[in-house]
């Protein structure tokens, strides 16, 4: 795929899916954080962390924390996964790279979209990107491996 | 005198009381511990804590070591600590694995400091639960350094 094609496959329109999605009450943490689904399509999901004074990392500014960034870019991602068309039955994180390009600005929610670009039978791959409106203004951009389990396999 | 310093550091950060994130310290050395909660379980099947939390944690553990160097320097130059505190590092990336799942219990985190340049500092750290010697998530990240801040 190129890359044009990727860009534009990740490039959902949040403001166009609405921003009062599922709150994720199935993940303790997440749901703890706010966290919203805002969509979900075979290998991608997209979805939000409101502002909330609890998460701000920077009192100086009133940026929320990286950590809930990370917590967001994490969900996403393991969601990107589960919705790939090989069906696991579970996931777990591997690893997690975050690069962050600039701080969240403070009142505002922070999305996330997360593609699971190539699943093997045991490994899953993912790009995430955070961003408020404009995923070409990225806060932070993630990449990320899953180990996949399938029901059958031990899992 | 540095406790005062070192709790002042910390009680600033909201993000830092909602995770349950507190520290003990000997001199330069800078213990996190992640206080169990119920609320910090991403998978409630087996259940083990979430990915999420856990990077946070060690993300919070190296800032914290990294900012609280630079309050001991500030101490170290004037004989006392002066009250005021450089702005934080930024964290430009952070790499994590997941080594096992966390258990529903505290997690401890230290962090080393592989390098300290005049702008950008390398900073290694690792989580454990039971044993120190089987950490269960660790991270390698890049922090830009408040600018004026000593090499």
């Amino acid at each position: 795929m190129a890359d044009d094609d990727l860009k534009d496959w990740m490039a959902p329109d949040p403001g166009a899916e609405g921003e009062d999605g599922t709150l994720l009450t199935a993940i303790p943490h997440s749901r703890e954080l706010g966290m919203r689904l805002i969509s979900r399509a075979p290998d991608e999901a997209v979805m939000m962390i409101p502002y909330d004074p609890r998460l701000i990392g920077d009192p100086e500014t009133g940026v929320m924390h990286g950590g809930a960034i990370t917590a967001l870019l994490d969900t996403c991602c393991g969601t990107a996964v589960m919705m790939s068309p090989r069906n696991p039955a579970s996931t777990a994180t591997l690893d997690l790279r975050i690069d962050y390009m600039r701080p969240a600005t403070p009142d505002r929610a922070v999305y996330a979209h997360a593609y699971c670009y190539r699943a093997t039978r045991s490994v899953g791959f993912v790009r995430a990107t955070a961003y408020h409106e404009d995923r070409d203004e990225p806060i932070a951009t993630a990449s990320a491996a899953f180990i996949l389990n399938f029901k059958g396999n031990g899992a | 005198m540095s406790d005062a310093a070192f709790e002042a550091l910390t009680a600033k950060i909201p993000y830092i009381a909602f995770l349950g994130v507190d520290f003990e310290r000997r001199g330069d050395e800078v213990t996190g511990r992640l206080a169990y909660s119920d609320r910090l379980i991403g998978n409630p099947m087996l259940p083990a804590l979430h990915g999420g939390a856990t990077g946070a944690f060690l993300e919070i553990t190296a800032l914290t070591s990294l900012a609280w160097l630079r309050v001991l320097e500030r101490i170290d130059g004037a004989g006392e600590w002066d009250g005021a505190f450089d702005p934080q590092p930024k964290t430009v990336d952070f790499s994590i694995d997941y080594l096992r799942s966390g258990k529903p219990q505290d997690a401890y985190a230290r962090a080393v400091i592989l390098r300290r340049g005049r702008r950008v500092a390398n900073v290694r750290v690792e989580a454990w639960q039971e044993e120190r010697s089987r950490p269960f998530v660790a991270a390698h990240g890049h922090f830009l350094l408040p600018q004026g801040a000593k090499a």
